[in-house]
């Protein structure tokens, strides 16, 4: 399936690094293309990749040219505009949804002096990196917070799709608030869609009808910050700060800071340094952050988040770490042990508390 | 100014009605970009002209127009016999699922025989959708416009639950998506494009399409049902007959469109695989005017809307919704533009 | 008293999620009464769900905002109005390019407004009852007015179609063109007075989501919806309290699928969703089967052109 490069290929195939970093700096600055899966908004995932362009172009200025396009779907498109990209000249290409995955590889083969980044995938190139956060890093913390705040202990979980994202998501959470409470649940709600602002609305309706009093979504919209903000009972937000959808009750968010990595990757281009790497960044190296807590959490209990996050950052405290029980009471990470990555990414089962099926 | 009914319908207008409501379009457009406060000229290159300028710009047309191709063309053959195929969609969606279940069954190794298994399938699978529809109509007088709307909906939840249960890639980490298709389950594609050799196939289908219509007695039934039922009945034409030949004819070539695109640019099972093709290509039958060699303009048409509006948001930041609201117009000018056909416009006296 | 407010809150998410889909609905019924069909209704209500969007927030009131969906929704059958019965144009062709026009053309316009916050139309108790019943109130909050409108509107449009003159013409129009132009009724203005309404409607449907059920602009937020309403008026056999029931039930079924999972059972979602699909085919195959009972459900000239003759 591999397509040979119609492209002359450019005589710099084998420059050094000193050469490339010459004939970048002499010639037009370096283009650098960005393909979304939806449109940009005001929050959300794209949201944020968006923000991570704009730090990209102001920081770096003349030296880059960037662009974008927004609302790509993962089908047969994709690897058009991507291709697009990558013949207008574009000299760095990232790709911000795992549904890009295959196609970024496949324009990838054909432009070789490309160089491509895809987010949260795990298939790479010799010019393809992959990079994608630690979410569930965030959503531990995110998870202490909340287990703290929720009086019934009963947290509620609007999901898209049990992918291991979402599933790391769901159990962090649930290991973060047992530090606050021991006994705490989450219950789990699948919409079955990314996108569907009514159906959020129903997930998170049906979840405060069972007694939940903290709200978290893993969906594309904001639609369950603002249901909790309507009804009173607190939220935390993903992807960017929501608290501008729930200014009462939204408690904090885990956002996702790509800027500092996409302006290190376009240097390492600049400056001939840019391998095909894989980075998944976490608390420590800032790709996850809190938003500002809302001031209705406690002192101590800041101070305790305050805590839990230099100590992820500074590796001291992981996450999934056992003694865990998976539902069915069995040990699912024994005493003392820390999870790898790779049994991380391929995570597909529930800690004992949380319910919902697989 | 105002409108009388011509005598006979305007030969000429018939050929220059399409040709005005594709500058009013053009002029239309140009005035949108105004109103959005870029360039319209500038623009307007990018749209119509800037995705065509390469050659693989035109492999990616010729691409994208396959699907909508064959898809309208089944559409329009059923409109001519009356009979309404909404569900090119779910057919185009049933194609994928049929022709992308071979592939995964017969695994990573295989030969020559392939693919030409999974094309029947995609083609059976889009048949076998259809002939839901067609045995609802025929034998309990259900609508077809209604069933295969229905049906289209029920055919993305099955291959939604499909990639996301059953045939999940297993090393996939759980994403909702099927294997890759293994190389030989993988379509040719042409001279370094994504271009694959359905796309003649498609081609091919239009003159088909014609012969069948024009040439062959069940092409004449089929016309002759669709334009005096009654007339058609008293001849004896089965009417069971045309809705069966009519939809699986529809199912098949929306059928072949799916297995074409998954084993094509897709190259596995994913939760979307059409941007709405079976829709479109409702409206690429009418700007066609249900005429073969009239869809295959107008699917290189609708298919240059869809590429340009890639161009005009790289550069202009405009946004891809463009693309429905040109195809929208584009239609509602060329409907417009019909009255001249069957009417004259008359400058009042006094 | 925890089982009432589950019970209680179980019906008022229903009933909320119904609202939408009972505006579009009982536009599109209407417009189909009269022989006109309009698969433009996703369009329409997202054309709706961004004006009604913008308006509210450039004007800060939710009437202006409502009366600019109600506006455009108009607007939009307007042009489809215009085109299928004016210029003859085929109806099923116009009405899904309107959609695809739609999708497209909500995009732009809601464009600077997109994922903009917004709080939501401000509930109405129902009169008569008192602040002071927390579990009650905890409950009832949950409805708009618009909540209360849409379940108005369904006697609204009863009545007219069965009681009224005008619906006595309307769907003297919609079983026979020839027959109804004979005896003096004005089809064509008849025809495109039920389509405006049937775009209005889907106008405030959008409205109803985009200003009160999740209250934000975000490009396609109907999410299919306007398919969804278009399936139950088949489902209904074109009577408004039928659409009224499958529209309940079609709600209740995806509240019902949500509390089951939130206490831990487990469905396949995917082919969950496939039933209101699978149970519109189903009432179809049964009105369809027998030709009187097809005659006494469906509008017999459903789609069919009229050429009044001069």
């Amino acid at each position: 399936m591999t397509n040979l490069p119609r492209r002359t290929v450019l005589a710099g195939a084998l420059a050094t690094p000193a050469l490339m970093t010459r004939a970048a700096d002499a010639a037009a600055p370096l283009k650098v293309g960005f393909v979304y899966v939806a449109p940009i908004g005001k929050a959300g995932w794209t949201y944020q990749h968006e923000l991570g362009r704009l730090a990209l172009q102001a920081k770096l200025g003349d030296k880059v040219k960037t662009s974008y396009v927004a609302n790509v779907s993962e089908g047969a498109d994709a690897e058009r505009v991507i291709r697009q990209m990558a013949s207008d000249g574009n000299g760095l290409i990232f790709t911000t949804s795992f549904g890009f995955m295959n196609p970024t590889i496949k324009v990838a083969a054909s432009f070789p002096k490309v160089k491509f980044e895809h987010c949260t995938g795990y298939k790479r190139r010799v010019n393809v990196a992959t990079y994608s956060a630690r979410f569930y890093e965030g959503r531990y913390l995110a998870g202490l917070v909340a287990g703290h705040m929720s009086k019934k202990g009963v947290i509620g979980y609007v999901a898209a799709f049990p992918i291991p994202e979402v599933v790391q998501g769901i159990n962090a959470t649930l290991l973060g608030a047992r530090k606050a409470n021991p006994n705490i649940k989450i219950k789990v709600v699948w919409t079955s869609s990314w996108f569907d602002p009514g159906k959020d609305r129903e997930a998170a309706d049906t979840l405060i009808s069972q007694g939940a009093d903290v709200l978290m979504n893993h969906t594309d919209s904001p639609t369950t910050v603002q249901v909790g903000e309507e009804k009173g009972v607190w939220t935390t937000g993903y992807d960017s700060d929501m608290s501008m959808y729930g200014p009462k009750t939204c408690l904090t968010s885990t956002t996702m800071i790509w800027d500092q990595y996409y302006i290190k990757r376009a240097n390492m281009v600049l400056d001939g340094t840019w391998k095909s790497t894989d980075t998944w960044g976490g608390v420590g190296s800032g790709m996850i952050r809190m938003a500002p807590l809302n001031k209705a959490v406690p002192a101590s209990v800041a101070k305790e988040l305050e805590t839990a996050t230099s100590d992820i950052a500074a590796g001291r405290l992981k996450p999934f770490v056992g003694p865990v029980l998976n539902q069915a009471g069995k040990v699912a990470i024994p005493s003392g042990q820390a999870l790898t990555d790779q049994q991380i990414l391929s995570m597909n089962w529930f800690a004992q508390g949380v319910e919902g099926k697989l | 100014m105002r409108l009388e009914k011509r005598e006979a319908p305007s030969a000429a207008m018939l050929w220059a009605a399409p040709l005005l409501a594709a500058v009013a379009s053009v002029v239309l457009a140009g005035l949108l970009f105004a109103i959005l406060r870029v360039n319209p000229f500038a623009a307007l290159r990018l749209l119509y002209l800037a995705p065509i300028a390469s050659a693989n710009g035109v492999a990616e047309l010729a691409l994208k127009m396959t699907p909508l191709l064959l898809c309208a063309l089944g559409i329009a053959i059923g409109v001519r016999a009356n009979v309404w195929n909404i569900g090119a969609e779910g057919q185009f969606t049933m194609g994928a699922i049929a022709g992308g279940g071979m592939a995964l069954a017969l695994g990573p190794t295989g030969g020559w025989y392939v693919l030409p298994l999974m094309l029947a399938a995609g083609i059976l699978g889009g048949m076998a959708w259809a002939a839901i529809a067609a045995a609802l109509r025929v034998g309990t007088n259900a609508h077809e416009i209604l069933t295969t709307l229905m049906l289209n909906y029920v055919a993305q939840d099955i291959l939604s639950w499909l990639v996301h249960g059953p045939w999940r890639d297993p090393q996939g980490f759980n994403f909702p998506q099927s294997k890759t298709f293994a190389a030989a389950a993988t379509l040719p594609s042409l001279w370094g494009t994504r271009l694959t050799p359905i796309f003649f196939v498609a081609l091919l289908a239009a003159p088909c399409a014609w012969v069948l219509l024009q040439r062959t007695t069940a092409g004449y039934r089929l016309r002759v049902t669709g334009l005096a039922p009654a007339a058609a009945r008293y001849a004896g034409f089965s009417a069971s007959g045309t809705v069966w030949l009519s939809l699986l004819i529809a199912g098949g070539l929306a059928g072949l469109a799916g297995i074409a695109e998954v084993a094509g640019p897709i190259g596995q099972l994913v939760p979307t695989i059409s941007p709405g093709y079976g829709y479109a290509a409702i409206i690429v039958a009418f700007l066609g005017r249900l005429e073969p060699f009239g869809i295959v303009v107008a699917s290189a048409l609708m298919a240059l809307l869809y590429l340009g509006a890639d161009g005009l948001q790289m550069h202009m930041q405009l946004p891809l919704s463009l693309t429905g609201t040109l195809q929208g117009m584009l239609l509602f000018l060329l409907l417009a533009a019909d009255v001249l056909v069957a009417n004259r416009v008359v400058w009042r006296r006094g | 008293m925890a089982d009432l407010v589950l019970i209680l809150s179980i019906l008022v998410a229903t009933m909320r999620a119904a609202a939408p889909l009972l505006f579009a609905g009982l536009g599109e019924l209407v417009a189909e009464r009269s022989g006109v069909l309009n698969l433009g209704v996703e369009g329409m209500m997202l054309v709706g769900a961004a004006v009604g969007f913008a308006a509210h927030a450039v004007t800060g009131s939710f009437v202006l905002g409502l009366l600019a969906a109600i506006l455009a929704g108009a607007a939009m059958a307007a042009l489809f109005a215009l085109l299928t019965l004016r210029l003859l144009a085929n109806q099923v062709a116009t009405g899904l390019a309107l959609t695809i026009f739609g999708v497209g053309l909500s995009a732009l316009i809601g464009l600077p407004w997109a994922g903009v916050p917004a709080t939501g139309l401000p509930a109405a108790l129902w009169p008569g009852l008192a602040h002071d019943s927390p579990a009650l109130q905890q409950v009832l909050l949950l409805l708009d007015p618009l909540v209360w409108l849409a379940f108005a509107a369904v006697v609204a449009v009863d009545w007219f179609l069965r009681r009224s003159r005008t619906g006595l013409a309307l769907r003297a129009v919609g079983e026979s063109a020839e027959v109804a132009h004979a005896l003096g009724t004005k089809v064509l203005r008849i025809r495109f007075l039920a389509v405006l309404f049937g775009g209005a409607m889907a106008g405030l449907a959008g409205a109803d989501l985009s200003l009160a059920y999740t209250p934000m602009w975000v490009e396609n937020m109907t999410a299919g919806r306007g398919w969804i309403a278009l399936a139950l008026v088949v489902f209904s056999t074109w009577k408004p309290w039928w659409l009224t029931a499958g529209a309940l039930l079609f709600g209740f079924v995806t509240i019902a699928q949500f509390q089951a999972e939130a206490f831990g059972l487990s469905f396949s979602p995917d082919l969950l969703a496939t039933l209101p699909y699978l149970a519109t085919i189903v009432v179809l195959v049964l009105i369809s089967r027998d030709a009187t009972r097809l005659r006494l459900a469906a509008p017999a000239a459903l789609g069919k052109p009229f050429r009044p003759s001069d």
